[in-house]
């Protein structure tokens, strides 16, 4: 996606990926103007998934934020400096999504 | 409008808990805050405005045209809310409601990773809709979307949908929002519509209300303007995404031919249905409406619900659109003043005899839209053993279908214990409708008798954390402490 009109931009990581996106965004919406479309794997087959509704209903935007897994990536506003990670398949209470 | 930032300025109790900030809702916690009421607002979104208005206080897009005059429109209510002492709280979601001790109702709610307990003497579901699911093999691709979540992007970021751009199936919403992606700069390389052409038929009974309506010069203006510049096709009888990893093309069938779109973004539309897993889970009855073809919770005249002191507002219990949604919210709080005594029956009936005239305008000529919307069945219940129904748990239609005829599996309650089918974190808000449309097909029966998903709180996930640090109350400590 492009935006219509740049504005205030935070700086946020993703995957690792050092990205901007504008002040007022939610996580998905900042993934999306960066042309990120897919932001997790799903537990059963593994296949990428990106933002579907984008009002919290679909939960395919799921992604890692600051080491917390599940959250919605429609309904949390982006902060300067998330660390944002794709979620990869089921948590692990090991791994990094604990 | 007091601002709630974090869970420790929510009160212990409020006379009226509204859920929602979107036309019902705003309405709702206005109506009921001007009467003297304590209210609070609460709403998983980080601005007020629900999705038809959606960041509307925030919103980077300033060429008024683009989104259209009724967009605009929604700024009013945030207007009346603000001079009130309601308690708004966005990005907070409420998990759970049920009845307390006392006689009102008690509240899940979570904002900034940290649940709470609250209580209400009576609750406003102001839920809204969602978009009816509109399974086609390969609608779980990057890069396949709602039209609703593209109309959100462009609402509340200001963002446009990158390279060639297709937007497919059915509904006003289709219409406009193609209008107002075109507005703002979006390559359209063509508009699929799969309005069935027999509904016209069944539609064109109440086409003198709709001749009347408020709806008829506003879509004969999306109609003329989408279709005089947008590259539409119309007669779709077929859909598939195609492409391996992410979107490259839609292939679509029209008069028993098919052929091949290349696209980058794929927009999804079939109308739209009440959200109804928050009422559901409180036990809330509901009934499928044949018209809107869709379950719905059961209301009265006062948009109240099976459950004394739970109404529900809005779209939430029927679709009827924004300026609807925001009378029946008004309604909906004045009979909840009158429950709580602090409005007399009479005072509640005579403010809401001109709201109750207003809505009844404002909903003129809806039946006819209905109608004439009504999804394809080849829509609603895929045909294509393939497509996958459950998104969550990549449940297809084939395993579906299997389940319910040779396994016998006569509902969707059941087929969760034999699929896990809707038992993932949407929990079947993109799986239930179409789960039902396939049972009730597979074994003749209608949906309304196929039943739907039973839902229990928490509707929405809450991590254990969350759970684990609530305040115990002293019937918990009581339950536990011998």
């Amino acid at each position: 996606m492009h935006e219509v009109k740049p504005a205030e931009a935070l700086g946020f990581t993703f995957d690792g990926r050092a990205l901007t996106a504008r002040a007022g965004d939610t996580v998905a919406a900042a993934l999306l103007a960066n042309g990120v479309q897919a932001c997790r794997q799903t537990p059963v087959s593994g296949a990428d998934r990106g933002p579907y509704c984008m009002m919290g209903v679909c939960f395919d935007c799921l992604v890692v934020i600051d080491g917390v897994g599940n959250r919605q990536g429609c309904l949390v506003p982006l902060r300067e400096g998330m660390r944002i990670e794709t979620q990869a398949g089921r948590r692990h209470p090991d791994g990094a999504q604990s | 409008m007091i601002a709630i930032t974090s869970i420790g300025q929510v009160a212990e109790h409020y006379d009226i808990a509204v859920v929602g900030a979107g036309p019902a809702g705003l309405a709702a916690a206005a109506r009921a805050a001007e009467l003297g009421l304590s209210v609070l607002l609460a709403d998983e979104n980080p601005a007020p405005g629900g999705q038809i208005y959606r960041a509307i206080t925030t919103t980077p897009v300033t060429k008024r045209a683009v989104l259209g005059e009724d967009y605009w429109k929604g700024g009013a209510l945030v207007d009346r809310l603000r001079p009130t002492n309601a308690a708004y709280a966005p990005g907070c979601t409420i998990w759970s409601v049920a009845p307390d001790e006392a006689g009102g109702f008690e509240l899940g709610l979570s904002l900034g990773g940290q649940a709470r307990l609250i209580a209400a003497g009576q609750v406003i579901l102001a839920t809204g809709a969602q978009e009816r699911p509109f399974p086609i093999p390969g609608w779980t691709l990057p890069g396949v979307m709602t039209a609703g979540a593209a109309q959100i992007a462009l609402k509340a970021s200001g963002l446009v949908p990158s390279g060639r751009t297709v937007i497919a199936g059915c509904g006003p919403l289709l219409y406009l929002l193609a209008g107002q992606l075109a507005a703002a700069g979006a390559n359209i390389v063509a508009v699929l519509d799969t309005t069935p052409r027999r509904n016209w038929l069944a539609a064109i009974a109440a086409f003198p209300d709709f001749l009347r309506s408020p709806y008829l010069a506003k879509g004969l203006k999306l109609m003329a303007a989408a279709r005089g510049k947008l590259p539409f096709k119309t007669g779709v009888t077929a859909l598939a995404a195609e492409g391996s990893g992410k979107l490259t093309g839609v292939t679509v069938t029209r008069g028993g031919a098919a052929e091949t779109i290349p696209c980058d973004a794929l927009l999804l539309h079939q109308g739209v249905i009440p959200g109804i897993n928050l009422a559901n889970a409180a036990g809330c009855a509901q009934h499928f409406d044949a018209v809107q073809h869709c379950w719905t919770p059961t209301v009265d005249g006062w948009f109240a619900s099976s459950i004394p002191g739970i109404a529900i507002a809005g779209d939430g219990a029927g679709i009827g659109g924004a300026e609807s949604a925001a009378l029946r919210g008004e309604v909906a709080a004045l009979d909840a003043a009158r429950r709580l005594g602090r409005l007399a029956e009479a005072e509640r009936d005579a403010h809401a005899a001109p709201i109750r005239a207003e809505l009844a305008r404002s909903l003129r000529g809806r039946r006819f839209l209905d109608l004439l919307y009504r999804p394809a069945p080849q829509f609603l219940a895929p045909p294509a053993d393939e497509t996958i129904v459950c998104r969550c748990e990549e449940v297809t239609a084939g395993q579906i279908r299997d389940a319910a005829s040779r396994l016998g599996v006569t509902g969707p309650n059941q087929m969760k214990a034999f699929l896990r089918c809707g038992m993932g974190p949407c929990q079947g808000r993109l799986c239930g409708p179409t789960v039902v449309e396939l049972i009730a097909q597979e074994r003749g029966v209608s949906a309304e008798e196929t039943g739907y998903y039973r839902l229990r709180p928490p509707v929405k996930p809450v991590t254990l954390s969350e759970l684990a640090a609530l305040p115990p109350t002293d019937a918990a400590i009581k339950a536990v402490v011998r």
